[in-house]
Order: C-alpha cells, then structure tokens, then sequence
C-alpha cells in the first residue's frame, strides 16, 4: 500500500506572464518544473516542491507564484498535517525522519520576551555617530588577578588571547555539508571583519589556508583532517562534543557527498560514509575531556586557546564548570535551535534547551563558582539579528556564532532540505552545478555586509543604553527586563519582570 | 643522548625532547619515564625516542614522523589520530590504540585493551598499519575507515580474542587480519569473514616479518598457521536507517 501524500506547496504558473524561457527548469534541483516537448508546455510535478523559491526568485516575468497547499485536514490540535504525513513516510520506509537546518517548532523563543534598556533623562545616551564605541572582544582564559613589578610593567603571563573586531563569529559548518564556494565565502568575511570563522569537522581545505589565523577549527568525535599541521594553523582549536541540532548523537556524511577533494579535506576514504561517532572514544569524563585538551595544547606549544563546544542539555550548567576546570579557555553552549546539515528530526525537534536560559544558568554558576575569567562563553542557536546578539551578551555570553543567519545572507530560503544535499541556492550540496551558484567573492561581501549592518546596530543599542563599550554590557542582566515569564523562567534567566 | 624522566613533568620532558630534536640528535633514549602522558606528541623529523618505563596515555598522539620504542607496557590512546612514525611497544597496550590513526604503524609484542584500532583511516594511499602480538579486548576495529590491523595472538598467558566480542561493529573500511578462527557471534553485523587472498597474504607476511624483526621472533613460526580476513560488508554501513 502507498502512502499518499498531499503536495506541500501548489505552483502557480501565470499563462499570460511566462514566456517559457525555462529558467525555473534549469534553477529547481528538486525536479519540480519540467518543459514537455511534446505539448511545448511547462509542467510542475508539485509534490516535489520544497518552497525554496528559487524558481520565484530567478522568474524573469514574475509568472510564478509557490502556495502552500490550501488543502485541509480536519481540524486538529494534536494529529496536526506534519504529525500525519511523518507517520505515513515512516510507515512506508520503516527509516528514521531526516531533516536539516534547526528546531522548527514553537518552543518558546525567549528572546522575543527579553527587552533591552535605554537611557532617559537621569543619564545621558551616548551617540555612536560622534563618539568612539566599542565591539572589541577578546576570547581566552584570563587571570585571576594582574600584577605589575614597580616600574608598572605587567609580570603576570596571559594565557593566548584572540582579538575579535565584533563579538559575532560564523559558526561550525563542515566542509562536505556545505561547499567550498561557502567555506571560502565564511574565511574572507572572517578576515575582512577581524572575526573568526569555523571549519566545522570536515577539515581545512587547502585553499583556506591564508585565512588560518581567522580560523577556529574544530576536532570532532570522526577526528576528520587533524593532524599536527591543521591544529598549528588554526587561531583557536574547538573539541566538538555536541551541537545544538543534534545533542547526544553523531552524524553520517552520506557516502555520495565524499567527493575526492571532501575526501582528502577529511583524510578519509571516498565514495564512503564518513561517521561520526556519538561520544569521542577517547572522552568518556571530564577527566578524559582533560587529556584531549591538554593533547591539543601539548601539540601547538600552548599558544593557542582551546575551544569545547557542547549542546545545551539540562545539566548543562554543571557541564560547562567542569570544562573550564577540564581545562577549556573558551566554552561554546549551542541550543536547541541550533541547525545541522542533516538530523534525525526526532532528536533535533525533541531534545537539548533554549540557548537563552542554558546561557544564563552556565554565566550564573560560573560566577558562583568563580571560574567565569577561566573561559569565554559563546552561545549560539537560531540567534537572528543584532538585538539576539546584544541579549545574549548582556545574558553573560562573551560572543557568539552564527551559522542559519549567515547562510541565509548567502542565499538560504531556510527549505530545511539541507540533508537531501539538492540545495538549491547551491550551500549545502556538494553537486558541482549547484556549489557554482555561490561566488565567494560576493557571497563574502553579504556576509561582510550583515555582521557590519547588525554590529552598528548594536553600538546603537549601546549608545543607547548609555555605555560605550560592549565590555560593559557583557553579564549585564540588569540591563534586560522579561515580558509574559514566569517567575521561574525570570528566576533561571536572572532577570527582573518589565516595569520592575 | 639520554633524559632522565624521574619527577619530569610531560611538559618539561616534550620540551628536552624538542630540544634535543632541535640541536640535531637524531636517538634519544629517556629513563624512568612513569606515566607521562603525550610522549612525542610535538615532536618532528626523523628521531627515534626510546622510552624505558611506563609511557601515560596518548603517547604519540597526532604524531607525525618520528618513532618511539617503549621498553615497557604502554597505556591508554596510543597513537591517537596519528599521521606518521612508528610505535613499538615491547610489552601491552592499553585502551583505544590507534584511535583514527590514518598513517605510520603502531606494533604491540603482547595484549591490548578494549577498542584498539577504533576508527582507523585511510585516504589516497595513506593507512595506518596496527599489529598486536597477542590478544585484544572487545570492540576491537570498531567503526574502522580504513587501514590495517592485524593480531597475532601469540600470547602465553592471555586468551587471544576468545572471549572478544562486537569485533569490527560499524566497520566500513579497511581489513582486520586474525591468525586463527573467530566466531561469528564475535564479530559486528557489518563484517564479513573471508581467507586471506594473495594480496592479503602478502600484507600479513610483511607486518609480521616487521614484528618479528622488532620482537626476535620467528616469522616463519608465527605464518605456519591460518588467518582470516574480516572486512566490511558495506560502505555505507548505516544507509538505509533514514526516511526522508
């Protein structure tokens, strides 16, 4: 018996606006428009149809336009049209439901109830446009305490510390998920911003290497392109535990996406899976965390600071105390809307927390315990605009990674078809007529273009607030009020109620 | 030359090693090493460390180039994501040997623990080659990519792989050499059980006349007996779990 499943989207072709240029054939890579030489016709086979928009976007005479199925099931809060459809593909594959970018349900998303402060009357706002206003933002482990011998000069030695321009960094996306045209797109946006980009675990790709020192590289459970080489090259080295997406299990690059050059990026064999495992088989404790940290720094002569990333879990806060103990300078927490080349949908729908209150219990109890100077904090997960960012600083993050906002200015629609490595906007495919559709060259200058627009926003918001530097804002809750919380989302988010 | 390791801390016993390495010494020899963890680990060019003691975990770990001879038993992560050199350890291994090595070659005269050659690699020519003398744990070549490992199972005492269970559970790459039979309860559900072809004869002769070279013994006793192949039935081991 099969399953029949109603087309998501209806694609309206207007007759007397097309002109049968077939562009829509040759841009949807879904198989969606057809031309049919027979009947000299453009045809749609709508149950392709993902609503990227592609064909929408590349129309020259606006002949297109994609809706959403109008068609209706009968009114249901709990057996809702997706419950429906995922039990009709289970029961005719008998697989796991895959699916890519992040959590797309309606979990609360707290930084819609979180408002910033602003200056009225009692202080004076500060104008970005007149006065100098600071984003600099230096990650590492910093000391306890500064000392200086008499004539002033600092005796005390730092630990490695990396200057970021702006506190927003691009987010761990593998090479083998996405293309290299977006590898290269991240690495000159990075270096032109003076931020820092992620290789994700898929490893440097060589062409990459002069944007090395923009460069955070990642050593994940696969251990895919670490050598000696890659952790020398890097500006910070992060041991990937988890990621938002995805927390607790491992990932499966299919086989068909390890291309030659994925291949010897990765240092793995083509044409097969490359498998992440779920835990790293060296890290079954903190203790063991420790050995892989102090491995790394072995390696690289303790210059460099070493990244853990995790996802947000519910005991998340104890975990991240005994990172910074482990030995970690920097600890990335990534929530529950964090995205993925490709997940279970079971697990990226259903487990992990809010980046929002696993930020503000990690800060919290890393004041309690005062280790917090021992490691940056970075929160990532689903942040969209400037005013996430400004939030989740003054929640305690020191920076922060973004990866869906920074594919969506290199064209994403968010079709969340990332795992069927079809993309059409040409990001997470590795189909060489698809990866063409990005030029790095202008894909770096959107990016260039987005990270300036929101890091002026926020020296607006700053401004604002009546300070000049974001260092003042960092861990500043009282700078944050709560609108339609609890009192005990108020309480784990340490913030006050509007109005109070 | 010669360090001696009593009280060293591996930070300051890395550094003698780079030290020596940088001023040209070309063979090291380091006393009383007592669990010092990440033996070589920095270390470059052609050196060869001989370490006499008990070397911690992941010696060697990210490796690339040198060789290190440990007079001893090693402990756990030996080899760990190595690139290039060669281990020897004349005595046993611990956990996780070779963890995603994907060059050099890494050789145990006697035992190792649980999960030796986990995620074992290779790419464009390159793979790393393991060898146990005598017996090894459970997990032995889980999620294995590539590369070579091979047990012996000429341990006096030890039970060989008897008791050895999930043998290349995830495999999807790479060959497993046994000297001897393995059930197929002990093996994982992606590997397949098959004799030793020529080309595979001639891999095994090669490493066990390396191991014997090491070890003194007689490669011709340890090749009078039957191997077995275990190699992954599937390159896409978990392609069919998906619904999309």
């Amino acid at each position: 018996m099969k399953s029949f499943l109603p087309p998501r989207f209806i694609v309206d072709r207007d007759p007397s606006r097309c002109i049968q240029c077939k562009v829509c054939v040759n841009q949807c890579s879904f198989g969606v428009q057809s031309f049919d030489e027979d009947e000299q016709a453009l045809k749609s086979r709508e149950q392709n149809c993902v609503g990227c928009h592609r064909c929408v976007a590349f129309c020259p005479t606006n002949a297109l336009i994609i809706r959403r199925n109008p068609l209706d099931y009968r009114a249901n809060f709990n057996w809702r049209p997706e419950v429906i459809e995922d039990i009709l593909k289970q029961a005719e594959s008998g697989g796991m439901l895959l699916t890519g970018m992040g959590d797309d349900k309606n979990h609360t998303i707290y930084w819609d109830h979180l408002l910033l402060n602003a200056s009225q009357v009692t202080n004076p706002s500060i104008d970005p446009l007149r006065e100098p206003m600071e984003l600099t933002t230096f990650l590492g482990r910093k000391p306890d305490r500064l000392q200086f011998d008499e004539r002033g000069n600092l005796i005390t030695v730092m630990a490695p510390q990396v200057k970021l321009e702006t506190p927003i960094m691009f987010a761990a996306m593998s090479y083998g998920a996405v293309s290299l045209n977006v590898h290269t797109s991240l690495a000159r946006a990075a270096t032109e911003l003076g931020t820092l980009w992620n290789t994700g675990e898929g490893g440097l790709h060589p062409t990459l290497a002069r944007y090395a020192p923009n460069t955070v590289v990642q050593v994940a459970s696969g251990r895919y392109g670490v050598d000696t080489d890659y952790l020398r090259k890097a500006r910070i080295i992060e041991i990937k535990i988890g990621q938002g997406a995805k927390p607790g299990i491992g990932g499966h690059l299919p086989g068909e996406k390890v291309t030659d050059d994925v291949s010897r990026t990765r240092m793995i064999p083509s044409g097969t899976d490359a498998i992440s495992p779920a835990p790293h088989h060296d890290i079954y404790s903190i203790e063991d965390l420790r050995q892989l940290i102090y491995a790394i720094k072995e390696a690289t002569n303790y210059e460099k600071p070493v990244s853990v990333k995790v996802a947000a879990v519910h005991n998340v806060a104890a975990i991240a105390s005994g990172m910074v103990r482990a030995g970690a300078d920097m600890i990335v927490v990534d929530g529950l809307r964090g995205a993925t080349g490709a997940a279970p949908k079971a697990i990226r729908d259903n487990v992990g927390i809010p980046i929002e209150l696993a930020l503000a219990s990690v800060d919290t109890r890393l004041r309690q315990e005062g280790i917090r100077n021992q490691a940056s904090v970075v929160a990532s997960g689903g942040l969209r605009c400037s005013g996430d960012v400004a939030k989740a600083i003054a929640l305690g993050a020191d920076a922060v990674y973004i990866g869906t906002a920074a594919l969506i200015a290199l064209g994403c629609h968010v079709c969340q078809q990332c795992h069927t490595g079809k993309c059409s906007w040409g990001i997470c495919t590795s189909d060489p007529a698809l990866t063409k559709r990005i030029n790095p060259e202008i894909g770096a200058q959107r990016l260039v273009n987005l990270v300036r627009g929101w890091s002026l926003e926020i020296k607006d918001m700053l401004g604002g607030m009546g300070v000049n530097a974001v260092e003042s804002l960092r861990g500043n809750r009282l700078h944050l009020r709560g609108v339609g919380l609890s009192d005990t989302e108020l309480d784990v988010l340490g913030v006050k109620m509007a109005g109070g | 030359m010669e360090i001696n390791a009593r009280f060293m801390s591996y930070r300051d016993l890395n550094a003698a090693l780079n030290q020596a390495v940088d001023a040209g010494t070309t063979h090291i020899t380091v006393q009383n090493v007592n669990g010092q963890r990440y033996i070589g680990t920095n270390l470059h060019g052609r050196v060869t460390v001989e370490l006499h003691g008990t070397p911690g975990n992941d010696l060697a770990a990210f490796m690339n180039g040198p060789a290190i001879i440990v007079r001893g038993n090693g402990q756990d992560g030996g080899g760990n994501t190595m690139n290039g050199g060669e281990i020897v350890i004349h005595g046993h291994a611990g956990d996780a040997l070779g963890l995603a090595a994907r060059g050099g070659s890494i050789l145990v005269r006697d035992d190792a623990g649980y999960r030796a050659g986990i995620h074992m690699k290779e790419y464009q020519g390159r793979g790393a080659l393991v060898v146990i003398g005598g017996g090894a744990q459970d997990f032995l070549g889980e999620y294995m990519a590539g590369g070579t490992l091979i047990v012996l199972g000429l341990s006096q005492r030890g039970a060989g792989w008897s008791h050895t269970r999930f043998v290349g559970t995830g495999m999807h790459g790479g060959a497993i050499y046994l000297r001897g039979r393995i059930d197929s309860h002990q093996i994982g559900k992606e590997v397949g059980i098959a004799p030793p072809d020529d080309r595979d004869t001639r891999i095994i002769q090669e490493a066990v006349a390396k191991y014997s070279e090491h070890f003194g013994t007689d490669p011709k006793r340890i090749l009078d007996a039957e191997f077995v192949k275990l190699f992954p039935l599937y390159l896409r081991p978990y392609g069919r779990l998906y619904a999309y």
